[in-house]
């Protein structure tokens, strides 16, 4: 079945002022003191667990929520725990402005939905998508609505690529469907 | 619309669109993996993929380079992993006597203008320097490549960096590299692929573009290219590695998404404190910092150019009582040439230690770790914290290098 249609409630990553928090590092998504952790369900409750204001995350968030997050999230260190904890808590989806480029690769390689969007960052300000609402995400046309609040606007499509990785589940098994 | 030289060489791979932030699946002139990456390669396919065959056993190879002959038994058994693997799937091996393999795979033709290459080595983008597209890549990655001969990759923008005027010895590529990163830092040309263009650049010898080249890493850009390839310099190259690459050159209708321009006349020496190395001041700033060791070698600084500079400094003096000199070529070719040149002795008779070829000296490898406490002045490319030990390193030329193991402190060899 493909998968194409997402919708979900969403955690919108800000700070106490309400904006969107930026650069937030492989570190902060996972402590590298848990990096010894090989099961991926066990990952889980550790996402987000050195980010400020943010640590309670795992207890909060429910199979299908989608994260929005402020500019080049996933930055540093390669750390393939740091996609796997969402796998784990069955995040969604995550939506940002730009995402690290090792964090974007591994995430795309393990067939999670990472998409970029020029107009999140804006809409938070304006409080537009806030913590809580209720979206439904195309990810191969990129069309959103925001249900709670009755409006529509974009994020940028998957590619054919990403989305054919995703499709399939993954870089691994994409190789396998080669055969 | 015209294509940037990145635009034309994935386009050239793919049959998708190519347009900067598009991502598109390309097509893989080589794929290779090292002694380190190259273990995990191993048992990602023995786990997904058992036993099919890689794509195509003569576009897939082992370069080791790190620490070789291995020091350490991980690194030891990481190379027989390979190894084993290797011969099962009929792959050629260039072994621990052969050199770092981003050189290597230049020399031996493999890697040339216009062609696509991934490893697991996050500087392979230095092969910029003969117009070839190498990117480093993580264990998943390549073991896809492997698999598939296919890697995808997103469309980068490229930075137009225009290098005007020239400077004399003991001045050098190296100091132009410190100099540019001085001046990009690692957010200008993040990202994108950076096309060096200016008329000192034409003069630049291939030794000199690798220098270059391989810094693109630190200033945290995709690949660097140098694109004017005048008649010497087509023949260097075919000197070089048997093949005649003919350059490429952006379209003038191309689209930039930035230009920059940077002055080099008359540059004075450079060096690069720990531990960035965008930390980049005069030698003149610095001299004087006392030094306990010196390494001259790596991807960045190990061909016969950059050791017959250093024995320009070197010849008729003595490295200073008490102060290392650590010497390591970057291949067997080019230890061949020292050899041959006379360079090599010119090197024992000042004191310095010369090890076999590879990468040691620069990551933790087979030669010289730092310890708490010791200064170190160095030719490779990173002086981050840890990088090479526990103690300093400062980033220089092998001129400067060189002048200042003479001298136990930092300084220039006109200083001497
Ligand atoms: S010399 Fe250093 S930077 Fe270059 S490939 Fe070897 S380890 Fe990497």
């Amino acid at each position: 079945m493909e998968r194409t249609y997402f919708t979900g409630k969403i955690w919108v990553l800000s700070d106490l002022e309400g904006q969107l928090i930026e650069n937030i590092d492989t570190d902060q998504i996972y402590h590298n003191a848990f990096l010894h952790i090989t099961e991926l369900a066990k990952m889980g409750e550790y996402a987000l667990g050195n980010l400020e204001g943010w640590k309670d995350f795992p207890k909060k968030a429910q199979p299908g929520d989608m994260i929005i997050t402020g500019r080049n999230f996933g930055a540093g260190s390669s750390r393939q725990q740091a996609v796997d904890c969402f796998l784990a808590l069955q995040v969604s989806l995550i939506i940002a402005p730009s995402f690290g480029a090792i964090y974007f690769r591994n995430a795309v390689n393990s067939g999670f939905p990472v998409l970029k969007s020029h107009d999140v960052e804006r809409l938070v300000l304006e409080g537009k998508l806030e913590t809580g609402d209720q979206i439904n995400v195309n990810v191969l046309s990129g069309e959103c609505t925001n249900v709670t609040k009755d409006f529509s606007f974009g994020v940028l499509p998957m590619s054919e690529v990403q989305h054919a990785i995703f499709q399939v589940g993954g870089l691994f098994r994409y190789g396998n469907e080669l055969r | 619309m015209g294509k940037t030289i990145i635009e034309k060489i994935i386009q050239d791979h793919t049959q998708d669109e190519v347009k900067p932030g598009k991502i598109v699946w390309m097509d893989l002139d080589i794929r290779s993996a090292r002694d380190f990456g190259g273990p995990n390669v191993a048992k990602h396919y023995e786990r997904e993929y058992r036993d099919e065959p890689v794509a195509d056993p003569t576009k897939t190879y082992f370069t080791f380079d790190l620490c070789v002959p291995a020091c350490t038994l991980k690194y030891a058994d990481n190379q027989q992993i390979c190894r084993g693997f290797a011969k099962k799937h009929r792959i050629a091996v260039f072994d621990v006597d052969k050199g770092i393999g981003s050189h290597v795979l230049m020399e031996e033709g493999l890697a040339c203008a216009g062609k696509t290459v991934v490893g697991t080595d996050s500087h392979l983008n230095i092969l910029g320097a003969v117009g070839c597209f190498g990117q480093g890549m993580g264990d998943v990655d390549i073991t896809f490549a492997f698999k598939t001969g296919k890697t995808w990759f997103e469309v980068p923008e490229s930075l137009r960096v225009t290098i005007k005027g020239g400077f004399d010895w003991p001045t050098s590529a190296k100091d132009l590299t410190l100099f540019i990163l001085k001046n990009l830092g690692t957010e200008k040309a993040a990202l994108k692929a950076v096309e060096f263009l200016g008329d000192s650049t034409t003069n630049l010898t291939l030794s000199n573009r690798i220098t270059l080249c391989s810094m693109v890493t630190e200033m945290a850009g995709i690949i660097g290219f140098v694109p004017q390839f005048d008649e010497p310099f087509v023949q260097e190259i075919l000197d070089f590695s048997g093949e005649k690459m003919m350059s490429i050159q952006g379209d003038p209708d191309a689209e930039y998404s930035d230009e920059v321009e940077i002055d080099v006349s008359g540059l004075p020496p450079q060096i690069a404190a720990p531990s960035s190395p965008t930390n980049v001041f005069d030698v003149s700033e610095l001299c004087g910092t006392e030094i306990h060791s010196g390494f001259i070698g790596s991807c960045t600084n190990g061909r016969l150019e950059d050791l017959q500079e250093a024995v320009r400094v070197l010849k008729g003096k003595k490295v200073k009582e008490g102060i290392m000199l650590k010497i390591v070529p970057a291949t067997q070719k080019v230890y061949a040439e020292l050899l041959q040149e006379g360079v090599l002795e010119d090197l024992f008779r000042s004191g310095a230690i010369i090890s076999n070829p590879g990468c040691g000296g620069c990551a933790e490898g087979h030669i010289g770790l730092t310890g708490r406490g010791e200064v170190q002045v160095s030719t490779g490319n990173r002086n981050f914290a840890g990088k090479q030990g526990k103690g300093l390193t400062y980033l220089a030329s092998p001129a400067v290098v060189a002048a200042s193991c003479v001298r136990g402190e930092i300084c220039s060899p006109e200083d001497l």
